[in-house]
C-alpha cells in the first residue's frame, strides 16, 4: 500500500518489513513475509454478555519480525484483541490462532509484584513455569540485562520510577522468550521522554528477538515509530477501516519523528481517525 | 544509537527514606505523659473528696506501696501481681496462637468460595458485637476446665479482626495481577501462596495487632468469670483489689495488664515491620 515512497532519508531503503540482524537467543528466526503468521486473527467478533458489540469480524495477522500496531477511538475494543489472542476471553465466532504457551502479555502497567524484588518479580513467570532453580536465575540475570536494569536487581517495584518499573515488567516477559509479544498500551501512563526512550529500548528488543508484536497505543507517533503496520480500527462495534504499511527501516533513532515522510504519514492515520470516530 | 539502551540515570532512582528517630519525636509523648500525671494528681489529691482519695491513690502511693512492695500477706505486693500477669499472658497468647490459626483458615475458605463468604459473614459479625461474657454459664456448661474456658472466651473475642483483614487482603491483589497468573495457568494454591498471601500481609499484620490487643482484653476479662484456686489471672486479681480497696495495688495491677497489651501490640509492630518493612510503607499508626 505505502511501500512505494520517495527516498529523501536513509529510512527509505525499500526493505521488507521485518529484517533481524541477529538473534543470540537462541531460536531460529525466519523473517521474509513469506512466513506463517504466529498470531492470526479471522473474522473474529466479540459480543459480550450484556450484548455489547466489541468486536466485529476483524482480520488480520502478524509474523515473526513484524511489528502491528492497532489505533482506535477509547473504547473500540482494541485491548480485547489481546485478551482473545491470550484466552484471557473468548470471542464469540471467528478463529484466533496463536500458539499460547508462547505468548508474552505486556500490561497497562508494570503489575509488579511489591513484595518482590526485581529479580524476584522477572523470575516469576519462569518460576510459574516451574523451571529449575539455576535455569530461572540465568534466564532472569539475562533478561535484567536486556533491559538494562542491572545493578537494580535487588531493589523493590516502590524504590523504582515508572519507567524502570516497567523495563522490569518488560524483562519479565522476557524470560520465557515467548514468540509473539502483545502490548496493551504499555507506555501509556509515562512521560512522554521516558516513553520514548523505552520506545527505542524496545524497538531494539524487538531487533534482537525478533518476535511478532502486537502493539495497542492512543499515540499516533508512537505508532508510526514503533511499527511495521498500523491498523486503524473504528469506533465500537470495533472494525478494521485502514491498514498502512510503515516504510521506514530499522534500526529506528528518535530523529525520525521530525522527518517530513513520519508526519505526512501520522497525518494520514489522524484523518484515517477521525473517520474512525464517526 | 546511544540513546538506544540507555541504562537507568540515579535519577530515575527512587531511595530509600531513612526514619530514624529524632530527639523531637519524643517530645510529644513526653508532654503527654507529663500531662497525664498531672491530671493524676490533680484528680487524686484535689478532686476527689478526702474520704474518697482511696480509690485512686497517688502516682508516688502507686510506686512505693504498688510496685515498691515485693511480697505481704497472701495476694499483696509486686510479686503476685507479676505471677498472674504471667498467667493471663500465657492464655492471651496461646488464645492467639489458636485464633490465628482458625481466622486465617476461615478467611481463606472465604476467600475462595464466595457463597460461603456470603453464608458466614452475617454471624461473625454477630459474634464480634455479641456480649461473649453474658454466656459464661453456658460455655461453663459446655466447656470444660478452667484453662479451656478462657482460650475459648479469648477466641471469640479477637477472632473477627483477623478474619476480616485476612480476607480484605487476600481479595485486594489487582485484576491485571491475577491476569499474569490466569495467562501462566497457574492453580488456585500456586495463586493462594504467590499471590494473594503476599498481598494479604500488610493486612494480615493489622489484623493481627488488633487481634492481640483483643487477646489480651479477653484474657483479663475472661479471668473475672473463669477462675480456680492457687495462681489466678490478672483480671481476678484486679477483681481481689477491687473487693478489698486495695488502691495502690489495684492501680499497679491495671497498669501492668496495659503494659502487656502495649508489649504485645509492639511486637506485632515490629514483627510487621521486620516481615514487610522492605516493600511496604505504613508511615502512620506504628
Amino acid at each position: 500500500m505505502r511501500n512505494e515512497r520517495g527516498n529523501s532519508s536513509d529510512y527509505f531503503s525499500p526493505v521488507p518489513t521485518g529484517i533481524i540482524e541477529s538473534n543470540d537467543r537462541g531460536f531460529e528466526v525466519t523473517t521474509t513475509n513469506e512466513a506463517q503468521p504466529l498470531l492470526s486473527f479471522d473474522g473474529v467478533s466479540m459480543v459480550f454478555p450484556d450484548g455489547t458489540r466489541a468486536l466485529d469480524e476483524v482480520s488480520f495477522s502478524v509474523r515473526a519480525g513484524e511489528f502491528v500496531t492497532v489505533v482506535g477511538p477509547s473504547g473500540c475494543g482494541k485491548s480485547t484483541l489481546l485478551r482473545i489472542a491470550s484466552a484471557l476471553e473468548e470471542n464469540t465466532s471467528g478463529t484466533c490462532a496463536v500458539d499460547r504457551d508462547s505468548i508474552g502479555y505486556v500490561f497497562q502497567d508494570a503489575t509488579l509484584m511489591p513484595w518482590r524484588t526485581v529479580r524476584k518479580n522477572v523470575e516469576l513467570i519462569a518460576e510459574l513455569h516451574k523451571l529449575p532453580k539455576d535455569e530461572r536465575t540465568r534466564l532472569g540475570q539475562q533478561s535484567i540485562d536486556l533491559v538494562g536494569l542491572n545493578g537494580f536487581e535487588d531493589k523493590y517495584p516502590r524504590q523504582l520510577s515508572g519507567g524502570m518499573r516497567m523495563r522490569a515488567s518488560l524483562a519479565r516477559s522476557l524470560v520465557m522468550q515467548p514468540k509473539v509479544f502483545l502490548f496493551d498500551e504499555p507506555f501509556g501512563a509515562l512521560d512522554e521522554i521516558t516513553r520514548e526512550r523505552l520506545n527505542d529500548e524496545l524497538l531494539r528488543l524487538f531487533q534482537i528477538e525478533g518476535f511478532a508484536g502486537l502493539f495497542i497505543t492512543h499515540s499516533i507517533t508512537e505508532a508510526v515509530y514503533m511499527s511495521t503496520k498500523v491498523l486503524v480500527m473504528s469506533a465500537r462495534p470495533g472494525r478494521l477501516i485502514a491498514s498502512f504499511d510503515v516504510p521506514f527501516r530499522y534500526p529506528r533513532t528518535h530523529d525520525l519523528r521530525y522527518e517530513p515522510e513520519f508526519a505526512e504519514l501520522c497525518g494520514e492515520i489522524s484523518v484515517a481517525l477521525r473517520g474512525a470516530h464517526r | 544509537m546511544s540513546e538506544v539502551g540507555l541504562a537507568p540515570t540515579p535519577e530515575d532512582f527512587v531511595p530509600d527514606e531513612k526514619n530514624r528517630i529524632k530527639l523531637s519525636d519524643l517530645a510529644g509523648p513526653g508532654i503527654v505523659f507529663v500531662l497525664f500525671i498531672g491530671v493524676w494528681y490533680l484528680l487524686s489529691s484535689v478532686i476527689l473528696p478526702k474520704h474518697k482519695r482511696f480509690l485512686l491513690p497517688t502516682p508516688d502511693a502507686v510506686i512505693t506501696e504498688g510496685f515498691g512492695v515485693w511480697r505481704s500477706g497472701e495476694r499483696r505486693g509486686l510479686q503476685p501481681i507479676l505471677l498472674s500477669l504471667w498467667d493471663s499472658a500465657k492464655i492471651a497468647l496461646l488464645g492467639l496462637a489458636i485464633t490465628i490459626v482458625i481466622g486465617m483458615s476461615i478467611a481463606i475458605l472465604m476467600s475462595m468460595r464466595r457463597w460461603l463468604e456470603r453464608a458466614t459473614w452475617p454471624y461473625l459479625v454477630a459474634i464480634q458485637s455479641a456480649p461473649i461474657l453474658a454466656l459464661t454459664p453456658l460455655i461453663r456448661a459446655l466447656v470444660e476446665g478452667t484453662q479451656r474456658q478462657r482460650l475459648l472466651v479469648v477466641v471469640l473475642i479477637a477472632i473477627f479482626p483477623i478474619v476480616s483483614n485476612t480476607l480484605f487482603g487476600l481479595l485486594s491483589a489487582d485484576k491485571s495481577q491475577h491476569e499474569l497468573f490466569t495467562l501462566q495457568g497457574a492453580s488456585r494454591w500456586t495463586r493462594l501462596a504467590k499471590l494473594q498471601f503476599p498481598a494479604a500481609l500488610p493486612n494480615i499484620f493489622v489484623g493481627l495487632r488488633i487481634s492481640a490487643g483483643l487477646a489480651v482484653i479477653g484474657a483479663v476479662v475472661g479471668d473475672f468469670y473463669f477462675r480456680q484456686g492457687g495462681v489466678v489471672g490478672i483480671g481476678a486479681q484486679i477483681d481481689v483489689y477491687r473487693a478489698k480497696l486495695w488502691g495502690p495495688e489495684l492501680i499497679a495491677a491495671i497498669i501492668l495488664a496495659s503494659v502487656l497489651g502495649l508489649v504485645v501490640f509492639l511486637l506485632f509492630g515490629w514483627l510487621a515491620k521486620a516481615a514487610i518493612g522492605k516493600w511496604h510503607i505504613t508511615t502512620r499508626g506504628q
